[in-house]
């Protein structure tokens, strides 16, 4: 028992000193250096690099040789599921985090990737490519669609708020029922090259079969965010506390949803209550890693941009970012979608590694792991939520459920007891979470240096 | 009665007939005022006379109830506030709201948010404008920054900083949003004699090196007597008298709602 103890210690810790280190390398700065004669700046490079290794090194752990795996399956399960937690959390902080806009809806987007992911790869595995095709079509319409009315909306100054939802609610109704068409047209087309889940055909299977849940992941992801968009539209005009509850009730509904989904919606694949069962167990480290690298670097990106600024701006004082030219909704706005967004592809990516969706897992009380996990690691850092995100997997599926589980078969069930426990001493100890808004490596906001004239001041 | 100079000279802001209701409560009536290109014109009145409540109408914070503000001809009744700023409208507030949590240096780099010449996929992609874009940002908040005599804190969380500095920091940030007209909601309030004479430099000189058009309500009577141009006093909502400094001084209906009727 104590050397299993240890064991899933010590993994924790590896985990995420091996998160530290991808971090620091994405992010160290080589300067310039002389090759050939020229001067090149290689950061970039040895960046991209250190990515692939931080990859590599994991996916080397995974090996087997001759019997032997460094990580066993239930490990990468681990990481898997600390993969997807990560990309859920970033978008719930940079919604709640950054944006200062306190949601609880976070769980339903990820439900709703994760049934829409699992409905396309389900479909094209069992002869029937409408899931993929209305999905896609309907999310590439429904986009552009926004797009258009967004720009046509925006002459119109001081419109209500509920008559553009209008207008986008029915823009967006008409994008899914071309789709819906559409799809039934290109059916014929696609489906023979299909076949049968027990014999698939020539689309079903290798590279094509990795092509259709990649592209069902991503449709999967745009569409939670087109759903966001819509619910968000005239939620996120409610103060803050207010669209808290209304978002909590968005996750109720898609629970809802999720348990009837053979009854009041059209898709009997999903099995309702009894939970959607034979999603191909498409995830693999590389996907989970990409997929998470992806949402990683967006963020980042997007968060030291002006665009970031601005998100961070309306947390601060929304009067004031008004006054400073900021278009307050819309940046609201643009923090939930992009939020939903990761979610979406977070549950895609979930789906396809659990290869099991029941509705149970999708209920409000678990949705509020994710806020936990943020509130832990630091509202407003990006390391913190990943460290929270891997730790919290790492601890509560790992470590208590190993080291619980040898007492007695029911002993797991403490756990529930037990993180609470840390979460309250954490909080009466540190109440900004773990680390704060602190940032770690590539992470890290760069640092304007001073002027040269400011600089030499401050010495004197 | 105005002079020959200023009515050549274009109008910038044209308010007429503002007024606003809170409920039952009438908080500005019938406010009239016009503000001429380069003019520094102060807005003075006893505790809640409404004068915070114009400037929230003029940036689009309130909704008028009633009237019209003009602002180089356009009517911007109706206008988001964002737009309002963007038109050319910077503001400072009376009770300093900063971005506490931030750098003085991101406080300022925020308000060129709506002229930063790139979007989301830029940024997202990283790409050459948005590298460019930025480092234009960084170099104008630091030029900014060096005027305001701030350079040493650009680091510094702003919420850390002494009052007077904050509303420098305040100050700077209104100026990025790159405005014709400037309000300034009681610059001097908290302040002593000493950064009072300094604020009242830091007013002309920001005005003459930016050619700004300048309104601002304040209390403290030395630094409206000694820069504003023209006043305005409103009191219970309404305009009670407007003047030079001097006229206004010597105004018995003014001293009468600053100081209470002779016994």
């Amino acid at each position: 028992m104590d050397s299993s103890i240890l064991l899933s210690l010590v993994k924790m810790i590896v985990v995420i000193a091996y998160l530290f280190g991808l971090f620091w390398v994405m992010g160290l700065k080589v300067g310039k250096i002389t090759l050939g004669g020229k001067k090149v700046d290689i950061s970039r490079w040895i960046n991209l690099l250190g990515a692939v290794a931080g990859f590599g090194i994991v996916q080397l752990a995974m090996t087997k040789f001759g019997g032997f795996q460094l990580l066993n399956n239930f490990d990468i399960g681990l990481l898997y599921q600390a993969c997807t937690m990560t990309m859920v959390a970033l978008g719930l902080n940079l919604i709640y985090g950054f944006n200062g806009q306190f949601s609880l809806g976070q769980w339903g987007f990820y439900g709703i990737g994760a049934y829409a992911a699992a409905d396309v790869t389900f479909r094209w595995t069992n002869g029937d490519s409408r899931g993929l095709t209305v999905l896609g079509i309907g999310v590439i319409l429904a986009g552009v669609v926004i797009l258009l009315i967004g720009r046509l909306l925006s002459n119109l100054r001081r419109m209500p708020v509920l008559s553009s939802f209008t207008i986008y609610l029915v823009g967006t109704g008409l994008a899914a029922v071309v789709a819906v068409f559409a799809g039934k047209l290109l059916a014929p087309m696609i489906d023979p090259l299909l076949g049968t889940n027990l014999a698939p055909g020539p689309l079903a299977q290798g590279a094509a079969l990795q092509v259709v849940f990649v592209l069902g992941v991503i449709f999967a992801g745009i569409f939670a965010a087109i759903i966001s968009f819509l619910f968000g539209l005239p939620v996120l005009s409610l103060g803050s506390d207010y669209f808290g509850i209304a978002t909590l009730g968005f996750t109720i509904v898609v629970y809802t949803l999720m348990v009837n989904t053979d009854t009041i919606l059209p898709f009997p694949e999903m099995r309702g209550g009894r939970g959607m069962i034979g999603i191909p167990k498409l995830t693999t480290w590389f996907w989970a890693f990409l997929f998470m690298m992806l949402v990683i670097v967006i963020m980042r990106n997007i968060l030291r941009s002006s665009h970031g600024r601005s998100i961070i701006s309306v947390r601060e004082d929304e009067t004031a970012a008004r006054s400073m030219g900021i278009d307050v909704a819309g940046t609201k706005l643009l923090s939930f979608v992009i939020g939903s967004l990761f979610a979406g592809l977070g549950g895609g990516i979930y789906a396809h590694y659990i290869g099991f969706l029941s509705p149970g897992a999708f209920d409000f009380l678990i949705g509020f792991n994710p806020l936990i996990i943020i509130v832990f690691g630091g509202l407003g850092s990006m390391t913190g939520t990943i460290t929270a995100s891997f730790g919290w997997i790492f601890f509560l599926e790992g470590i208590l459920r190993v080291v619980l589980g040898q007492i007695s078969p029911e002993a797991p069930t403490w756990r529930y007891v037990l993180y609470p426990i840390v979460l309250l001493l954490l909080m009466l100890v540190r109440p900004q979470g773990l680390l704060g808004n602190v940032e770690w490596g590539y992470l890290k906001l760069p640092r304007i240096p001073l002027r040269k004239s400011a600089a030499e001041g401050e010495k004197a | 009665m105005m002079s020959a100079a200023e009515t050549q000279k274009k109008p910038v802001l044209e308010v007429e007939g503002l007024t606003k209701y809170f409920g039952g409560l009438r908080a500005v009536n019938d406010f009239s005022l016009t503000i001429h290109d380069g003019e520094l014109v102060g807005l003075i009145g006893p505790n809640g006379a409404g004068k915070t409540t114009i400037f929230n109408q003029i940036t689009g914070i309130y909704l008028p109830t009633k009237g019209s503000i003009r602002f180089n001809g356009i009517n911007l009744v109706g206008f988001e506030p964002h737009e309002i700023t963007r038109t050319g409208i910077g503001r400072t507030f009376q009770n300093i709201r900063l971005f506490s949590n931030l750098s003085v240096l991101d406080n300022v780099r925020i308000a060129f948010h709506a002229h930063c010449g790139y979007g989301l996929a830029d940024s997202i992609l990283s790409s050459r404008k948005f590298e460019q874009q930025e480092a234009e940002i960084v170099e104008q908040a630091q030029n900014l920054l060096e005027i305001m005599k701030l350079s040493k804190l650009q680091n510094e969380i702003s919420r850390n900083l002494p009052y007077g500095e904050q509303r420098r920091v305040e100050i700077a940030r209104a100026l990025a949003c790159n405005p014709r007209l400037l309000l300034l909601d009681e610059p001097a309030a908290g302040m002593n004699p000493n950064e009072i004479s300094q604020l009242m430099e830091l007013i002309h000189f920001v005005r003459d090196q930016f050619k700004l058009t300048i309104l601002l309500i304040e209390h403290q009577m030395r630094l409206v007597m000694g820069i504003c141009e023209r006043l305005t006093v409103v009191d219970f909502g309404e305009v009670i008298a407007r003047g030079t400094p001097k006229e206004i001084q010597n105004n018995p209906q003014v001293i009468e709602a600053y100081l209470g009727k002779e016994a």
